[in-house]
């Protein structure tokens, strides 16, 4: 008799809240913004770029280096209808994010090193839940409090392997503050897409860094938003099997009162200690991003055609390893810059290519060997004599000069 | 044109990252490249501070100066760790009310006793970092003078635009005669 | 339909795959999941508009059972989540289910800051004074001398009076019952959910299995006559001298009052910017 009446329930248009403004609002403010060259800060970027993708919801605590991306939506969400809050800490803020997000909302908060390590638990119940919702973190110098206002990149494998558990991990790394603004986007759409929480790293300079930006129109900015169920509710499955592993996702007050669990669970979302069920629901996961890396994988290939040597480099070191380039090249070495935009999943076919076509190949990174690890594991001679790293760890970046100074050695 | 690079240097709450926020609209409002970036201890005021700009027609990589064009130092210590990038033949611009031991003295070296002139034709201290700027512009001319007056105005709270381009007049004064 | 409370119950839980449960025989849990589906059929309420979020523990399996929004997080981060849900549908009933391991140690940040915030939350609390989950650990709520396995010659701790600390924090209502008072627990949930701001409902509740064994409590029963025997109203509180109130639960609404809430205040912010023309 249940059965029946919940087949009968239509799914019934809600109230319109405080989050929902009519577009037409958020129009106007959009056309007000001025379409020229404009100063722009990394952080400012990253908060216009969640705008631009239809973010309503932030919920997020205060820290050096990212909190001008939440003063700047704490005065811009309310003049769109979406929501601000300031929660108690990180732990909280990853949580109403992800709960705001069940309830419909395009979610994101940001935070620094400390922060993104107590997020870390709630990164994984987004993940295992297929909760869209995107965590920026703009590295600081670690461990610990570290170097606040200084540039590392340590945190490239706790983004990845931070939560407890195999999950899978999608992370975007910008290199400039143009890009900062696009990736944003891209990060707000692949979660969206994905259903998984999209973690965008930022560099402590690329944050505070200013640079002449001209904004795309909002008719060329590209949102992706979450497919919704057409289904009648008791046919509604929150973890659909389909070939893509891309399913839709009812909000809560929709008529469809799925369950949602962290516990390991069934295609409907209740909780399960079947090991068939189990193995499957991790095979999702995995294959979430392994059947799709040709979407979710970006890179950058500067000057590679001729290159002799390869510098393998993300984010801020890549724009060190551009000059260094330049100048190299001007005195007739033949460099190139292999630059990952999406860090996770590792691109491991151009890596490959990259490998296979030089001679030798430069990681040059803010830590004391992350990214080196990755290319290693795809180099077939294990020896390393062509893979050369070169690493700082002390609040200063990788300069240009310290670059060329390695390919002078290795040429 | 190459790459242009500007460090402004001293200690915070002196307004240099202001200032270098004001260099680099000047730039866009030229239409130039510009990447302005900054370092800073946790200190509101004091500590060390600086604000680096690099204004160029082409793509600029690396966003850091590394082999300055020009050097302000309003402090004594930042004159003491920065002078040392400059290139040869660049421009050191120095307040001699706080830097008073010039070791290294450069080509091109301007004294000035910035923050006590801003103490006695402005009353306060606080427009030392616009006032050494425009006599940064004027000086180097890396940027218009117009631009500059658009700039602060286009950066700068509306109340405070009246001052800002009062000190910003003494600054390119001080320049004119300085070069006299 | 005839209001038979059973077939009340039997028609907001979800029935296949979700039994039996993973409670105890003689636990107080399903007591109060009871008295919550009862309050909530009373009100005649869109199980489509009510959100049961949870955390980590016993009680905290609770969402699994029902037939509404559910949600099933982390440990003690269950009012996190639910901020999340309220802020951005606050036309959704969000009813917390917590125990007192759940959202006064782990999760004790959460509540006092919801507390403040009078963001429209109902924490329904069951405090069984132990973690039964985890098999007998002291919790905040551990009476000062009771045994638990981490606190094996006796609780050197005192103990949290979980409805002084949620008024202390600013929490609009608050009340206090027992898992034998069902009724007045039934009426309590009915008020809280007509409240407009945060309400902490402290539901005194039996752990016989972990907590009454380890304590010599005997069993269920035994434990439900202590509530019945050793707990007084609070309408009753004056009328005693001192020494018959010492050491009793104090049963009843300690505080109903109305002061802004925190969606509501957020609703007139964003109006009052929009006001300003988005300047």
């Amino acid at each position: 008799m249940l059965k029946n009446e919940k087949a009968k329930t239509p799914v019934k248009p809600k109230q319109e809240t405080v989050t929902k403004k009519p577009d037409t609002a958020l129009q106007e403010l959009q056309q007000k913004r001025e379409r020229k060259n404009v100063l722009m800060q990394g952080n400012e970027a990253v908060a216009l770029g969640a705008l631009d993708a239809g973010v309503n919801f932030f919920a997020g605590y205060p820290i050096t280096p990212s909190t001008e991306i939440a003063e700047i939506l704490a005065t811009e969400l309310p003049k769109r209808g979406g929501v601000f809050v300031q929660m108690e800490d990180e732990i909280a803020s990853i949580c109403a994010i992800t709960g705001a997000s069940l309830a419909g909302a395009k979610s994101l908060t940001a935070t620094s090193g400390p922060g993104f390590s107590l997020m870390q638990e709630g990164i994984g119940f987004a993940k295992i839940t297929e909760t869209p919702c995107v965590v920026v973190n703009v590295q600081r110098m670690g461990p610990s409090t570290g170097m606040p206002t200084s540039p590392a990149q340590g945190d490239i494998m706790q983004a990845k392997w931070g939560s407890h558990g195999d999950s899978p991990a999608i992370v975007l790394y910008p290199d400039s503050v143009k890009e900062s603004y696009e990736l944003t986007i891209r990060a707000v759409n692949l979660s969206e897409k994905y259903r998984t929480c999209v973690i965008l790293l930022l560099d402590e300079v690329l944050g505070h860094m200013r640079e002449a930006v001209r904004l795309p129109d909002m008719a060329n900015v590209r949102v992706i938003s979450r497919i919704k169920p057409t289904v009648p509710p008791h046919w509604y499955k929150h973890y659909d099997e389909n070939q893509k592993y891309l399913s839709p996702l009812a909000s809560y007050g929709e008529g469809y009162r799925f369950h949602v669990t962290g516990l390991t669970h069934d295609s409907h979302g209740f909780p399960t200690n079947k090991s068939s069920e189990a193995g499957e629901m991790m095979e999702r996961l995995r294959k979430k991003i392994s059947y799709n890396i040709r979407d979710l994988v970006q890179i950058e290939s500067h000057q590679m055609e001729d290159a002799k040597i390869a510098i393998f480099a993300a984010g801020i070191t890549a724009r060190a390893a551009k000059a260094a380039i330049a100048m190299a090249r001007f005195e007739g070495i033949k460099v190139g810059l292999l630059r990952p935009l999406t860090i996770w999943p590792f691109p491991d076919d151009a890596v490959r290519k990259m490998l296979r076509n030089v001679e030798t190949v430069i990681v040059p990174e803010l830590n004391q060997g992350q990214l080196i690890h990755e290319v290693q594991r795809l180099t077939k001679d294990k020896s390393e004599s062509n893979l050369i790293a070169l690493q700082r760890v002390n609040g200063q970046l990788i300069t240009p000069n310290d670059i060329l100074r390695k390919i002078k050695e290795v040429f | 044109m190459a790459n242009y690079e500007v460090r402004l240097s001293g200690s915070g709450g002196q307004g240099l990252i202001l200032a270098g926020i004001i260099l680099a609209r000047a730039a866009v409002i030229e239409k130039r490249r510009v990447t302005q970036t900054q370092s800073y201890g946790p200190e509101s005021r004091g500590g060390y501070s600086r604000a680096d700009v690099i204004i160029s027609d082409d793509e600029i990589f690396f966003p850091e100066a590394t082999n300055f064009n020009c050097l302000l130092a309003l402090t004594q210590e930042a004159c003491d760790v920065y002078l040392f990038d400059l290139r040869e033949n660049g421009i050191l611009i120095i307040d001699t009310t706080f830097v008073k031991n010039l070791a290294l003295a450069a080509e091109n070296t301007f004294e000035l006793p910035f923050t006590d002139i801003a103490q006695e034709k402005l009353g306060s201290p606080i427009s030392t970092n616009i006032m050494s700027l425009a006599f940064l512009v004027k000086i180097t001319g890396i940027v218009k003078e117009e631009s500059l007056k658009q700039s602060i105005a286009e950066t700068v709270k509306p109340a405070f635009v009246e001052l800002n381009h009062k000190a910003m007049e003494i600054g390119f004064e001080l320049a004119r005669k300085y070069k006299q | 339909m005839a209001n038979i409370p059973q077939r009340i119950i039997h028609e907001y839980l979800r029935h296949d795959k979700k039994f039996p449960h993973v409670w105890c025989a003689g636990c107080s849990n399903g007591i109060v999941l009871g008295a919550i589906i009862r309050a909530i059929a009373s009100m005649n309420l869109d199980r489509d508009d009510i959100v049961m979020v949870s955390g980590i523990g016993c009680s905290s399996r609770m969402p699994v059972y029902v037939d509404f929004n559910t949600l099933h997080t982390l440990h003690g981060r269950s009012i996190a989540y639910a901020t999340g849900v309220k802020l951005h549908k606050p036309h959704l009933k969000v009813i917390v289910v917590t125990g007192d391991g759940d959202c006064t140690a782990i999760g004790g940040n959460h509540l006092i800051h919801a507390a403040r915030r009078n963001i429209d939350l109902k924490v329904i609390l069951i405090n069984n004074n132990i973690y039964g989950m985890t098999g007998g650990q002291c919790s905040p709520t551990t009476p000062h001398d009771a045994i638990a396995t981490t606190a094996p010659y006796g609780n050197i701790e005192p103990d949290f009076n979980v409805c002084n600390l949620a008024m202390g924090a600013g929490a609009s209502f608050v009340a206090r019952t027992t898992a034998f008072h069902v009724q007045e627990m039934q009426g309590i949930i009915k008020d809280a959910m007509e409240h407009p701001g945060f309400s902490l409902i402290e539901v005194i509740s039996a752990c016989p299995v972990i907590y009454g064994r380890l304590n010599k409590k005997g069993g269920a029963p035994q434990m439900m006559k202590e509530f019945r025997d050793n707990s007084i109203p609070l309408a009753a509180v004056d009328k005693l001298p001192p020494e018959k109130v010492e050491g009793k639960i104090v049963r009843g609404i300690l505080r109903r009052e109305i002061r802004p809430e925190f969606c509501a205040q957020y609703a007139s912010l964003v109006q009052r910017v929009q006001a300003m023309g988005g300047e």
